[in-house]
């Protein structure tokens, strides 16, 4: 089926989405993608990243523009099932009566008759991407009984089961421990290696060059897209994030020469924490704290 | 002992025990879509939206179901566009329409006087139910049954992941409509039984208890289908003893059954909970 398929890609061409208030979220945006990539859409609340997320699904008709799907409209991408997505942990009610195994089969939803009866060929599909993200053992469980990370890769599951090559996460870390999240990298950039398209939306600025190969920046328009060691640059998100990103120099920090180099840090919503070589706390500012550095200075016998 | 069979002597208690169990049974089996969708206050408007449609059927010759119907899908979409095109929040806009056609049905009822007057529209009387007006339940219940074993699973998606169902290709419009079409075709046949005022309780009380019961949808189904009839059953039933109104005695059932579940449910009730802190504390 895979060989008969068109060469897959996204093309964002021009799209200006504007609401029916008259608020214009996006304008004149324009990116493409093509096969077997991981790229970040990266950019404040409220840039437009689930605007960009809206009309990629086709839930949003751009107001000027086009999006394309593999070379077909997006409403042809649908039928296709070309297109998963894996909501924000925040969207889902996780009181409702489903076991994981449910949500997993509602992925193959879209491949099933008109009544939705699974065939068998649909519980070994299900079965096997609850396999594949390590849930296997949870299925009867209601998916409110699971933890951050659990909750995700059974949405993962589901995404895969829906056999979509294009795949939409939104903040895919957030509430998620650091196991799950490089159980979950793992995953993606395994199917990178199978040509999937995998577009993660996120603020979480550390994560992305750990392993996203492509970067989207957002901020009511598209500011820049291309390979991560190009685009995510200072110069590119001090565009992308405005006044908004936290800078910390720590040319003026407590951290002193025995630390080596001078480090800096971007982030947007939350400050980092730092320690010097040897695990003590630093500080962003030397200003009030000359008596630490006094002392620390002793340390090393400076 | 023959006394506790007499109601069964009557022809009229006969009727009415079957058609309230039958429409407590469609209107649970409705209650657990109703329930995790967030619309009982939609639902409990549309009941009440509903009562504009009876007297125009009326005035029209047509059977009162489908005027109701009409009125149900009305009040809907009118509230669907007040809320799409102005800033106000749903609860208002719901709070504004049903109460416009409520009104507008008290005095269409009380300027052309039907066969159905405005006490048994509001309060029901399932005791003197026409032979056509059981037809239009049997109707409206087999049609509620049918979309709804065919199309549940759809609507299950539709109510837990709305971006995920029109992700797949559902028609999530379609959905939509057609669980506001149910909503209202259930609220019209439950009208005769207790009343515009209490259907909401039918299409809300029995999803709310089995929600407290299980974690899964197809049990939830279950037990909410058998407490609605059971409750209809039982309650026209008791009601004959008590020489009471057959709705309320419905509806108080309904209403015990939930505050029992409420306490004593393995899991999400008050008392799991109460031993849950405890054991907390213990630890």
């Amino acid at each position: 089926m895979h060989d008969t398929a068109p060469p897959l890609s996204i093309e964002v061409a021009d799209v200006t989405v504007a609401y029916t208030n008259g608020h214009i979220a996006l304008r004149d945006a324009s990116f493409s993608l093509g096969a077997g990539t991981i790229c970040a859409l990266v950019g404040v609340n409220g840039s437009g990243k689930s605007t960009l997320f809206k009309a990629i699904m086709g839930f949003l008709r751009p107001a000027k523009g086009s999006v394309s799907i593999a070379g077909l409209t997006v409403e042809a991408s649908r039928k296709r099932k070309l297109v998963a997505y894996v909501p924000q942990s925040e969207e889902v009610d996780w009181t409702f009566p489903v076991s994981v195994w449910d949500v997993v089969m509602m992925g193959r939803y879209g491949h099933m008759n008109f009544m939705r009866i699974p065939r068998a060929e649909d519980k070994r599909i299900a079965q096997e991407c609850l396999e594949r993200v390590g849930m296997a053992d949870f299925k009867d469980r209601q998916i409110g009984e699971l933890s951050g990370g659990q909750k995700k890769r059974v949405f993962l599951a589901r995404a895969l089961a829906q056999r979509g090559r294009i795949m939409l996460l939104d903040e895919p870390f957030t509430g998620v421990d650091v196991q799950t999240e490089s159980a979950i990298i793992e995953l993606l950039r395994a199917l990178r290696e199978e040509g999937h398209i995998i577009l993660v939306s996120t603020h979480n600025l550390g994560s992305v060059p750990e392993f996203c190969d492509q970067v989207v920046l957002v901020n009511r328009t598209v500011l820049a897209f291309g390979p991560t060691e190009q685009v995510f640059t200072e110069d590119n998100l001090s565009r992308a994030f405005g006044g908004v990103l936290r800078q910390f120099h720590f040319e003026q920090s407590t951290i002193q020469e025995h630390d080596g180099r001078t480090v800096k840090l971007l982030t947007d919503d939350e400050r980092p924490l730092v320690f010097g070589k040897d695990g003590h706390l630093e500080y962003t500012d030397r200003h009030g704290r000359e008596k630490l550095v006094k002392e620390r200075e002793k340390e090393v016998g400076e | 002992m023959s006394s506790l069979l007499t109601p069964f002597e009557y022809e009229y208690m006969l009727k009415a025990i079957v058609v309230s169990g039958l429409i407590g049974g469609v209107c649970a089996f409705l209650s657990c879509f109703i329930t995790l969708k967030g619309w009982s206050l939609m639902g409990d408007a549309l009941s009440h939206a509903v009562v504009p449609g009876v007297s125009l059927a009326w005035l029209l010759g047509l059977p009162f179901s489908v005027g109701a119907f009409v009125a149900g899908i009305l009040a809907a979409l009118s509230m669907g566009w007040v809320k799409n095109h102005s800033r106000l929040r749903e609860d208002a806009v719901i709070g504004v329409v049903f109460t416009s056609f409520f009104a507008l049905g008290l005095l269409l009822l009380s300027l052309f006087p039907s066969n159905l007057n405005l006490r048994t529209i509001i309060f029901g009387n399932i005791l003197a139910i026409s032979d056509p007006d059981i037809l239009q339940v049997l109707i409206i219940s087999a049609l509620s049954i049918l979309v709804l074993s065919l199309k549940w699973r759809d609507l299950l998606l539709y109510c837990f992941d709305e971006s995920h169902a029109r992700s797949l290709g559902l028609n999530t419009r379609f959905l939509h409509f057609l669980l506001l079409a149910l909503l209202s075709a259930t609220a019209v046949a439950a009208l005769q039984t207790v009343g515009a005022c209490l259907v909401v309780a039918m299409l809300v009380t029995p999803g709310a208890t089995a929600y407290l019961l299980t974690d899964r949808f197809g049990k939830m189904l279950v037990i909410a289908t058998v407490t609605g009839v059971v409750c209809g059953v039982v309650g026209a039933y008791v009601s004959y003893f008590l020489n009471g109104s057959t709705g309320g005695c419905i509806v108080v059932l309904q209403t015990l059954v939930f505050l029992v579940a409420l306490v004593l449910a393995p899991k999400h009730g008050l008392l799991a909970a109460r031993t849950q802190r405890r054991a907390a504390a213990m630890s």
